[in-house]
């Protein structure tokens, strides 16, 4: 079936360097850069990219990030619960909107 | 018992099974590379394919249901070898080791001739087999405990090992502490292997060691002195699971896409000599599972007059490409 997403795809990210590889180049030294060990693991920086890739719903990050969990050490649980703090941000994110709603709707109403 | 596979090289190997990936040999050719012996300082022997365990990544297949063990004529001969060359390291390998009859005899006999003699453990062994005694025997004779470990997480390591096998580990590992293996000074050393659960690379070697020292020690008060994280090697029961389960062609692609020039420099197979329990010659335990012997023919340790010298070829197939992922598989 036609997709606009292809798992084959995902190797060629490098080439979107191709029509502005200066912008491609300091960005790609700065994600390498960003996942390296630092004050966090780079088992900690992968499973907050899996959340984030849930959260930017991204099949690429999800796809990369996944492999990348695993061989960092972490296993599916821990994958898991990344994911839903990811959810419970995301969803709480929409909850505590309702308080503009109640704002709006007590300022209204009588 | 099965029958052993013939003797292979790449060249038989690409013909038979459509490659994803291109040669080994090829590789090697466009970085300007060869692989060769450089001094042989470890004896590997594989004492059998007996095992109590039947882990998916196994790429020898080893398992309960396998006889193949070393004879007592085979071990007289592997001991004379040691005695004659005098190896800086002998490593003792299966199967499980534990569960070959004579391997009492074995450690007792080779650990005088090396002075370091490797016993590479699954840990359920040492606490199933019915010689209780064997740990005090390692204790006794220095020998160096290598034992699997692959994940600190029991479904992880179980959907690799089989059921029951993290929490036996787990207790293993602590009566290995309580004799003195793994304490600091205790001249006792303990190092763990942690294999992938399943197809992907390994994670840094440093990484994992520093995790699994902070956790194991945290959790379950466990020490061990070094942690090595090798890539599984699609041959045997792991190339089966690869195949059926889809993986194959893309794990061979990662292995190949790895592929790290550096690494050749420290490659285990220019240094050892790895003999099967049947008594013959390969470059390492890997090719024994291929079925690539050890230089031009297949040849037996009792008709082994001197070592492979320096610069001679090392048999290769696709599977090297595992060893060289990364870091490398030293």
């Amino acid at each position: 079936m036609e997709t606009y997403y292809h798992p084959q795809d995902l190797p060629k990210f490098e080439e979107v360097g191709e029509e502005a590889p200066e912008l491609a180049k300091k960005f790609f030294e700065y994600y390498a850069a960003v996942f390296a060990e630092g004050e966090l693991t780079e088992r900690e920086k992968a499973l907050i990219a899996l959340a984030v890739a849930h959260t930017v719903q991204c099949p690429y990050c999800i796809d990369a990030y996944s492999q990348a969990c695993l061989e960092k050490g972490s296993n599916l649980a821990e994958m898991t619960e990344a994911i839903h703090v990811a959810t419970a941000i995301r969803g709480g994110s929409s909850l505590v909107h309702g308080v503009q709603m109640r704002n709006i709707a007590k300022k209204i109403s009588l | 018992m099965q029958q052993r596979p013939q003797p292979q090289d790449e060249d038989w190997d690409a013909a038979r099974i459509k490659m994803p990936v291109e040669p080994f040999r090829q590789t090697l050719a466009k970085h300007g590379l060869t692989l060769t012996r450089e001094k042989i300082t470890t004896l590997q022997v594989n004492v059998g394919l007996l095992c109590n365990q039947a882990c998916r990544h196994c790429h020898l297949e080893a398992g309960p249901n396998r006889e193949e063990v070393m004879s007592k004529e085979t071990v007289d001969q592997v001991v004379a070898v040691a005695q004659r060359f005098r190896f800086e390291v002998i490593d003792i390998t299966g199967g499980a080791p534990e569960m070959t009859p004579d391997i009492v005899d074995m450690i007792l006999r080779l650990a005088p001739l090396t002075s370091r003699l490797m016993l590479r453990s699954n840990l359920t062994a040492l606490a199933r087999e019915r010689r209780a005694d064997l740990i005090d025997l390692c204790k006794q004779n220095r020998v160096i405990i290598v034992a699997s470990f692959p994940s600190l997480n029991e479904a992880q390591a179980e959907s690799q090992r089989g059921r029951g096998v993290f929490q036996e580990s787990i207790d293993v590992l602590r009566k290995l502490n309580s004799v003195g293996y793994g304490r600091p000074g205790s001249g006792l050393e303990l190092n763990l292997v942690s294999n992938p659960t399943g197809a992907f690379l390994p994670s840094s070697q440093e990484q994992l060691e520093k995790r699994f020292c902070q956790v194991l020690e945290n959790k379950w008060g466990i020490v061990f002195n070094n942690l090595f994280a090798f890539a599984n090697v699609p041959l045997g029961r792991f190339r089966l699971w690869l195949e059926k389960s889809g993986n194959l062609d893309k794990y061979l692609q990662k292995l190949a896409t790895s592929f790290n020039p550096c690494a050749i420099e420290g490659l285990m197979c220019r240094s050892l000599i790895s003999v099967s329990w049947e008594g013959y010659l390969f470059d390492c335990d890997f090719n024994q599972a291929a079925g690539l012997y050890l230089g031009t023919r297949k040849t037996h340790i009792s008709e082994l007059k001197e070592l492979p010298a320096r610069g001679e070829p090392i048999a290769i197939s696709s599977h090297c490409y595992t060893c060289t992922a990364g870091s490398g598989f030293t």
